[in-house]
């Protein structure tokens, strides 16, 4: 089994903060891997490393048997890694509009049949052409973050980092990106690192996970065992009994 | 009793190039010292409704409403001093995209500081007292850090609780909350939702709660509207969410993916257009 991202004793500092301290996670090719754990804990970081977006201080970051130098990344990067980000508002660049936002990564890798790539994207996210020359700030949060997906998917990446990517979407728009998102990674064979704060989302999509907390990974299952209850930490088990909702008193 | 908010036939709408988007026609609802939910599709309204109560929809577009009245005050008529004044003070909005929403050159810990200072008048330092421990109330891990980070420099979820830490300082008797708990891992979340739960059992605090989770949602609130193309078209009792009656409801409910389901494909809904009339 090839492993598409191997990340080995990764440390990210911010000045004497460690938002990652010595982190190791393994990605096979074709695999979906989930992420989840505490706010804060560094799970936006991990992801952010991976794509040159933070200090790495220590540690290796291989991707597809590639090790990558620092923040450098080359065209050939992107065109096989592409990020879904947290904050859909600061991906999106505030003054284009939603077509051009969707042509560019085109543009940069060549890539021809631009009209009919961007009404594809924009129907399977769910959205009509009509939203295709709003910007950003003339959409609402769903729909944002809709976009940025179908930015990420027009490049046809091999590895797709998402972060959160159906936290802003209601229930039904959520299971039509999810399922968009299952059939691409089975139709392309596609490496999904994954992070959500919804177990049911992230066992529904991964096959193992790694749960993190302050900077580290505390444990690391599969999701049958999390779902089973074979769990070894108790914040672990904590997640698992806050996920069943709010309880007054 | 008079409601804290009534809202009556509120419209919201936006002239673009390719026409007039109504993002919001015609809802109506009353609110009292409660936990009201608000549920939907994305792009139904519940953000703009949400902006048009605070009186914060961008300049270009229409609100219209036969009532839109917080208390004695109608809003509609209120001059712009006046709904400044509410606004932050008396009637507070936690907004969708906190990072964005926040000031992106002033540190977390000062924009607390100065809004609690804008409404009250406490002494710089208790200030920051007051401002650190809203930090570590919301369950920030190290509130001294986090202080002087810059919204730039914080986790989706730190970003999310300084701006209800920002919200909740000044004490509002309305607060509307868009998505204030989306990027917090379930602990967090049960311990922020129970903050907004004293200020609504223990200081009649009315509060707006729009999330698409619909677990937290009906679990949490003590009634939930469901909104669909611009209106309300479900109101119902969270206890009763599981037997919803409009077809869009149920089928939220059908599409969750549910821990230890194996459902593959997710359901999808089958919208209906008259569910848009
Ligand atoms: N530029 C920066 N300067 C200082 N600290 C930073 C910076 N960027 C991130 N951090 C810190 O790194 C830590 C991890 O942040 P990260 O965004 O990875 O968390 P996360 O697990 O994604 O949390 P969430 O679930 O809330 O999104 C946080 O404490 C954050 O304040
Ligand atoms: N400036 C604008 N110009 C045109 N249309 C707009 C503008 N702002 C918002 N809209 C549209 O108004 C509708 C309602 O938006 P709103 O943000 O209230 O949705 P929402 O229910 O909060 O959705 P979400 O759950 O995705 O956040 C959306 O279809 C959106 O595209
Ligand atoms: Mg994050
Ligand atoms: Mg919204």
């Amino acid at each position: 089994m090839t492993t598409a991202v191997s990340v080995q004793n990764l440390t990210v500092s911010y000045d004497d903060f460690k938002a990652l301290d010595a982190v190791g996670v393994d990605v096979a090719a074709g695999e979906s891997f989930g992420l989840v754990g505490e706010s804060g804990s560094g799970k936006s970081t991990l992801l952010r490393a991976v794509a040159g977006l933070a200090p790495v201080t220590e540690g290796t970051i291989r991707v597809e048997n590639r090790q990558l130098q620092g923040a450098r990344r080359d065209k050939a990067f992107y065109r096989s890694v592409q990020m879904v980000f947290q904050d859909p508002y600061g991906s999106l660049h505030p003054r284009q509009t939603v077509d051009r936002q969707l042509l560019e990564p085109l543009a940069i890798h060549g890539i021809g049949d631009g009209e009919r790539r961007i009404l594809k994207a924009l129907d399977e996210v769910g959205l009509g052409s009509g939203f295709r020359f709003r910007y950003p700030h003339q959409l609402s949060g769903g729909q944002r973050q809709r976009i940025a997906i179908a930015r990420a998917l027009i490049l046809e990446p091999s590895i797709l980092l998402l972060d959160e990517p159906t936290s802003a979407l209601d229930a039904s728009v959520q299971a039509e990106v999810l399922n968009l998102l299952e059939q691409v990674r089975r139709d392309r064979k596609l490496t999904f690192i994954m992070v959500s704060h919804d177990l049911g989302v992230v066992t529904h999509m991964c096959d193992r996970l790694a749960v993190m907390q302050n900077g580290r990974v505390v444990e690391r299952l599969s999701s049958a065992d999390l779902v089973a209850g074979r769990i070894g930490e108790d914040y672990t088990r904590n997640l698992m009994v806050a996920s069943k909702g709010f309880r007054r008193g | 009793m008079s409601a804290l908010l009534t809202v009556t036939d509120l419209r919201v709408r936006f002239p673009t190039r390719t026409g007039v988007v109504e993002a919001v026609r015609g809802v109506s609802f009353t609110l009292g010292r409660e936990r009201l939910g608000i549920v939907g599709e994305s792009g139904s309204g519940k953000s703009q409704t949400g902006r048009a109560i605070m009186g914060l929809t961008p300049p270009h577009a229409e609100v219209t409403a036969k009532t839109l009245s917080f208390g004695d005050i109608d809003l509609i008529s209120a001059p712009p001093k006046v709904r400044r004044d509410l606004r932050g003070k008396r009637i507070a909005m936690i907004l969708q995209d906190p990072k964005y929403s926040l000031n992106p050159v002033m540190s977390i810990g000062r924009q607390i500081v100065e809004t609690l200072r804008r409404h009250e008048s406490v002494s710089r330092s208790e200030a920051r007292e007051r401002a650190l421990d809203m930090l570590a109330a919301v369950q920030i891990r190290d509130p001294a850090r986090v202080f002087d980070l810059y919204p730039h420099e914080v986790s989706g979820g730190m970003g999310q609780r300084a701006m209800i830490a920002m919200m909740l300082v000044a004490g509002p008797e309305l607060l509307i909350a868009d998505e204030p708990t989306s990027a917090l891992d379930v602990t967090v979340q049960l311990e922020v939702l129970s903050i907004l739960d004293k200020l609504v059992a223990d200081r009649g605090m009315g509060l707006i709660f729009v999330s698409h989770d619909l677990r937290l949602v009906s679990s949490f609130c003590d009634r939930v509207l469901v909104m669909y193309a611009g209106k309300i078209v479900e109101e119902i009792a969270a206890s009763d969410l599981a037997s919803a009656k409009h077809p869009y409801t149920q089928g939220l409910l059908n599409c969750m993916p549910v821990i230890g389901a194996d459902r593959h494909p997710l359901p999808v809904l089958d919208r209906k257009p008259e569910w848009a009339l």
